[in-house]
């Protein structure tokens, strides 16, 4: 098991593998599919953007409310693919790092060796155990988006696996481990 | 003829709501328990303890066991006897989701339109309403909160009577493979076979509403469920995709009678999260 200290660092990211256990610290930026709509749509309109992208892991989530006391709700990741067709633009503007569930495309993949990247996945359905591990919440835009928004969370020890890394390998494509 | 009051059955769709995504149904938690225990792989195996933690954290702190707590489909079987009073029927079943999703920390799930708007209705209205009539006077209410990972990857296709049993094998079968990683595996597999196009996805939604300790009655479609389940096994797509040993829980089947032309077939993919319970009025 690694502790990555988020944003990645270059050499976090040339040393990740496919199937590695990691343990996440550190600021992730919350998105997915109505947000990156809109996010693409503000880099192609040359529109500042609501946060800043250059070493950026964004996590796709649409957490449930947060009860009183609690920072989060139930805050598992959604299916990744359907992010598919915004990443090369968001690579460009500097995200190195994406948190989901599921297979890429082979357009991302691309897309993470040109701009070094990783893909992290964790497991779906188990949204509660990973609200344990994010330990701050703040709103950065889209609020009327509700559980679309985009937030930024700090996380303690958020559990993952290295699903694609920057030589190509997949953790979907791994043999079977005895 | 028996007067229940509508706002019997808002209660009961909230208060099923509100527990089903915080507590597994406890056939499907044993079947995670048995499957995790037959767990070798060491990443398939981190991921089936993680469920088991998750389900302990979730009951306890009432945190959804999955962000994404769904469309609420309701089925609404009305004894013939019944008159309902209080108000609407439709808007009381609505109430009902309203009440259950922004009274329990729930996830507001849908928009409005499809295509064009896609607003956030912000209270997981409305709810898909299924009606029918049973004899007696009380109402049979069941409900189902089914997430879009998994929905999404759930199929149709029009057989021949000439693909026959062979046909809808390797259609299951396929379409369990497309689901792969990202629906969510270990799956619960529900299976509509006959009727029409739309009656057929339903019967796939029917399906599931049976408990995953009980199968088929009939013993030929039991024997289909449980081969299709050991072949899904084989496919090894495992929990979350790492090739474990777990890929379905549970095939359900569903059949009704079709036209003499036809073989309809429908997989509705469910992930682990398998949530939906049922109340009686009286």
């Amino acid at each position: 098991m690694k502790t990555i200290q988020l944003p990645l660092k270059e050499e976090d990211i040339r040393n990740l593998h496919a199937g590695d256990a990691v343990l996440l610290n550190g600021t992730i930026y919350t998105a997915r599919d109505a947000a990156h709509k809109k996010l693409v749509e503000m880099i192609e309109n040359h529109e500042p953007l609501p946060f800043d992208l250059h070493g950026a892991t964004i996590y796709y989530v649409g957490p449930t409310p947060a009860r009183s006391g609690q920072v989060i709700g139930s805050s598992g990741p959604t299916t990744s693919s359907r992010m598919d067709p915004y990443v090369k633009t968001l690579a460009e503007c500097g995200m190195k790092g994406m948190i989901g569930k599921g297979r890429r495309s082979d357009e991302v993949k691309q897309a993470i060796k040109d701009h070094e990247m990783i893909y992290f996945v964790c497991a779906g359905g188990v949204g509660a155990l990973l609200s344990h591990c994010i330990i701050k919440r703040e709103m950065v835009a889209f609020e009327e988006l509700l559980a679309e928004a985009v937030t930024k969370l700090e996380v303690k020890d958020f559990p993952c696996f290295v699903g694609c890394d920057i030589d190509g390998n997949d953790i979907y494509d791994l043999e079977e481990e005895a | 003829m028996k007067e229940i009051n509508v706002n019997q059955i808002t209660e009961a769709i909230a208060s099923m709501a509100a527990d089903i995504a915080c507590i597994y149904d406890p056939a499907v938690f044993s079947a995670i328990q048995k499957a995790s225990s037959n767990e070798r792989d060491e990443k398939s195996k981190t991921v089936m303890d993680m469920l088991l933690k998750n389900a302990e954290i979730a009951q306890k702190e009432r945190i959804p066991l999955c962000q994404d707590t769904g469309l609420m489909i309701v089925w609404l079987h009305v004894g013939q006897d019944v008159h309902f009073v209080g108000g609407n029927i439709n808007e009381a079943v609505n109430e009902g989701v309203r009440k259950g999703y922004t009274e329990n920390y729930l996830r507001a799930s849908s928009v409005d339109d499809p295509l064009y708007d896609r607003k956030n209705t912000k209270d997981n209205t409305p709810a898909i309403l299924y009606t029918d009539f049973i004899e007696g006077d009380h109402v049979e209410i069941e409900v189902m909160a089914k997430g879009f990972g998994s929905e999404n990857k759930s199929a149709l296709k029009m057989l021949t009577p000439a693909d026959g049993e062979e046909g809808v094998k390797k259609f299951v079968l396929e379409t369990i493979k497309n689901a792969g990683p990202n629906a969510c595996p270990p799956f619960v597999v529900g299976v509509g076979i006959g009727g029409t196009f739309d009656l057929c996805a339903k019967l796939s939604k029917e399906a599931m509403l049976r408990s995953i300790d009980h199968s088929n009655p009939d013993p030929r479609y039991k024997a289909l469920e449980d081969t299709l389940l050991e072949e899904a096994n084989a496919l090894k797509i495992g929990p979350m995709g790492f090739h474990g040993a777990t890929t379905a829980l549970k095939i359900q089947i569903k059949q009704a009678p079709t036209h003499i032309a036809g073989l309809p077939v429908a997989v509705n993919i469910c992930c682990h999260v398998c949530r939906h319970a049922k109340k009686v009025i009286s």
